[in-house]
């Protein structure tokens, strides 16, 4: 059966300039993503994965080439379009998890619902939900500050997931947790993934989370140099 | 939804709003006390005035200099007929001399209807008793020529023929006003007696109106002088106030513009992660730099409850209490009492709170401004410096 694509990434080059000259982040990127897939980009500090990421979150712009997301050209996207396309479609988990430090895990969570302007009980509904999702329903009055690291990672994904986006960013997500951590953010992704078919694109160069991948795409020096499906490599051997 | 996410924002900062909530209270309420006592004073000099020296508005004889004491000796006529009996309190000015303690002083001798209730004057108190001539002074007057009420007081007067005469007088009453033209330099007598002294029966140098029907009347050999007129140099020494005091109002506005000016730039900076993350979950940099700038003027708005808290209490006791001034009211030199009572009208209250408000979104416009600027995959990382 075959999956349909919601990222579609053609030419795709990204320079940034530095001092007089450029520095290619992304060179000649050409890549596909179906609906549903749990895949890493994976490669050293500097190969430009976290630049990618953000080109497919629509928080940047490529140089040259183009990357359609869920059947929006990013480079023609004006910064109220671009917005709407992250609002509505697309969930950020950031490795410093990046919670809104005065707000509660609730209010975290419900901050995507907000910029929606989904009704209130609908939204109660949805942010109880995605914290009983991530097992934080004890945590649901406390501040960032009085979360563990795996605790704050847990509230970010459940507001990635609270408005059950088709896609989910994830930048270094376990970047900055310990082993036992890690995996149960990954077992808490990994589920959701299969529960609500929601695309995960990883940004990682941890191994914990390669085991979980379906599909590995090596970057180095801002290129392609490997793209494996873990499946059909399992199934093969 | 920017408002239900300011007011989110501002109250989960906790101490760092209310700081900057207070501060910004103490401004509302400084202001508004201040220019609240500026109004009392002028509000109190004017009211004084009018019930001590002006009423309704004066008619002056045409020769009448009230700049030039000179020319008092020929600027009195007869008492018009059709004033004459009216609710008008006539007054008869000479020039005069008086011997406080061996010391010569020169006076302005006023006579004045014992009987009139046009003025606040206690002009009853001109008893004649024993044949001696009763005279009032002003509280300062005494005080500075060392007078009691009883003493005797030689004064020395010319007549209308210009013949030096002399008597002793007593001190029938001294009286308290805040009017110093009323008091400084000035000793009544009765009209009778001053008339009598200078041999200008039934005439007067002006006569005060009690009345607005009688104003403005058609009488030959007199002018007619309205109370805004009579005001006039009041009311420019109010405009000179009213400059000091904008240039307070201003300087409080600018100390409290920039607190919340510094706030605003420093939030920009140290909550730059925040704003990426705003922009990376779908705000638009419109809406960041609105709830910005609503953040901004909320806290003028959380300002002027906390300010009422305490503030409104404050201003009715000082309103019920009085400003006593720390200063010798003389050296203002106009009508000022030892005690202001300061006036808020609502003009005031809402006025300042609306500018506060104002500029307080305005200035914190400007810092948010800058968030439009940025660029959010480096706000994320905290990496704008």
């Amino acid at each position: 059966m075959e999956k349909s694509s919601i990222i579609e990434i053609n030419n795709l080059i990204k320079r940034f300039p530095v001092g007089g000259g450029f520095f290619t982040a992304l060179d000649d990127i050409n890549l596909s993503f179906s609906k549903g897939e749990f895949t890493g980009i994976v490669g050293p500090s500097g190969s430009g994965k976290t630049t990618l990421l953000n080109i497919l979150g629509s928080l940047d712009v490529p140089t040259e080439g183009e990357a359609t997301v869920l059947d929006k050209k990013i480079s023609t996207l004006s910064h109220k379009q671009a917005a709407q396309l992250r609002n509505g479609h697309i969930g950020f988990i950031f490795q410093t998890y990046n919670l809104l430090p005065v707000y509660t895990v609730y209010e975290n969570v419900e901050f995507p619902l907000l910029l929606l302007k989904m009704p209130a009980r609908e939204r109660e509904k949805a942010v109880q939900e995605a914290i009983e999702w991530v097992g934080l329903t004890d945590k649901i009055k406390s501040k960032p500050a009085q979360l563990s690291g795996g605790e704050s990672q847990r509230v970010a994904i459940a507001r990635a997931m609270v408005k059950k986006p088709e896609l989910v960013l994830a930048d270094e997500p376990t970047a900055n947790l310990d082993s036992e951590n890690s995996h149960h953010i990954l077992r808490t992704m990994e589920k959701l993934n299969n529960d609500l078919n929601t695309t995960f694109i990883f940004a990682t160069h941890d191994e914990k989370v390669m085991s979980y991948l379906k599909r590995i795409i090596r970057l180095e020096d801002g290129q392609v140099v490997k793209d494996d499906w873990m499946e059909l490599k399992e199934a093969a051997s | 939804m920017s408002i239900k996410l300011a007011l989110r924002n501002l109250l989960g900062a906790g101490l760092r709003t209310w700081l900057n909530v207070i501060v910004l209270s103490f401004s509302y309420v400084i202001i508004i006390w201040y220019q609240g006592l500026i109004d009392g004073w002028n509000v109190q000099a004017r009211r004084d005035m009018i019930a001590w020296e002006i009423a309704q508005g004066q008619y002056w004889h045409e020769a009448y200099d009230s700049y030039d004491p000179f020319t008092l000796e020929d600027s009195h006529g007869s008492i018009p007929d059709n004033l004459a009996g009216g609710n008008v309190a006539p007054i008869l000015i000479t020039q005069g001399t008086i011997y406080p303690e061996g010391r010569i002083q020169g006076v302005i001798l006023k006579g004045i209807a014992k009987d009139q209730q046009v003025l606040r004057l206690p002009t009853d108190r001109l008893i004649k008793e024993n044949g001696e001539i009763p005279v009032l002074v002003g509280k300062r007057m005494a005080t500075n020529n060392k007078l009691k009420e009883g003493d005797y007081l030689t004064l020395r007067w010319r007549d209308s023929n210009g013949t030096f005469d002399a008597t002793e007088v007593r001190i029938a009453g001294i009286f308290s006003t805040d009017v110093p033209s009323v008091d400084q330099g000035n000793v009544w007598l009765t009209l009778e007696d001053l008339q009598q002294m200078t041999q200008s029966e039934g005439e007067a140098t002006l006569i005060v109106s009690g009345s607005e029907s009688l104003n403005n009347m058609n009488i030959s050999g007199w002018d007619f002088k309205s109370m805004d007129f009579l005001l006039a140099d009041l009311d420019q020494i109010i405009k000179q106030k009213s400059v000091g005091g904008s240039i307070m109002y201003i300087l409080l506005l600018l100390l409290a513009m920039l607190a919340i000016f510094d706030t605003q730039i420093l939030s920009i900076f140290r909550r730059q992660k925040e704003i990426g993350t705003f922009i990376a979950l779908g705000m638009t940099r419109k809406q960041v730099v609105k709830l910005f700038t609503i953040e901004g003027g909320m806290n003028s708005v959380l300002a002027a409850l906390v300010g009422a808290v305490y503030g409104v209490p404050l201003l009715i006791m000082q309103y019920k209490v009085g400003y006593a001034m720390p200063y010798e009211p003389d050296d203002f030199g106009i009508a000022i009492s030892e005690v202001i009572y300061p006036s808020y009208s609502l003009g005031l209250i809402l006025g300042t709170i609306i500018i506060v408000m104002l500029t307080a979104t305005i200035v914190s416009y400007i810092p948010a401004r800058k968030i439009a600027k940025m660029n959010p995959t480096d706000a994320i990382k905290g990496k704008i410096q």
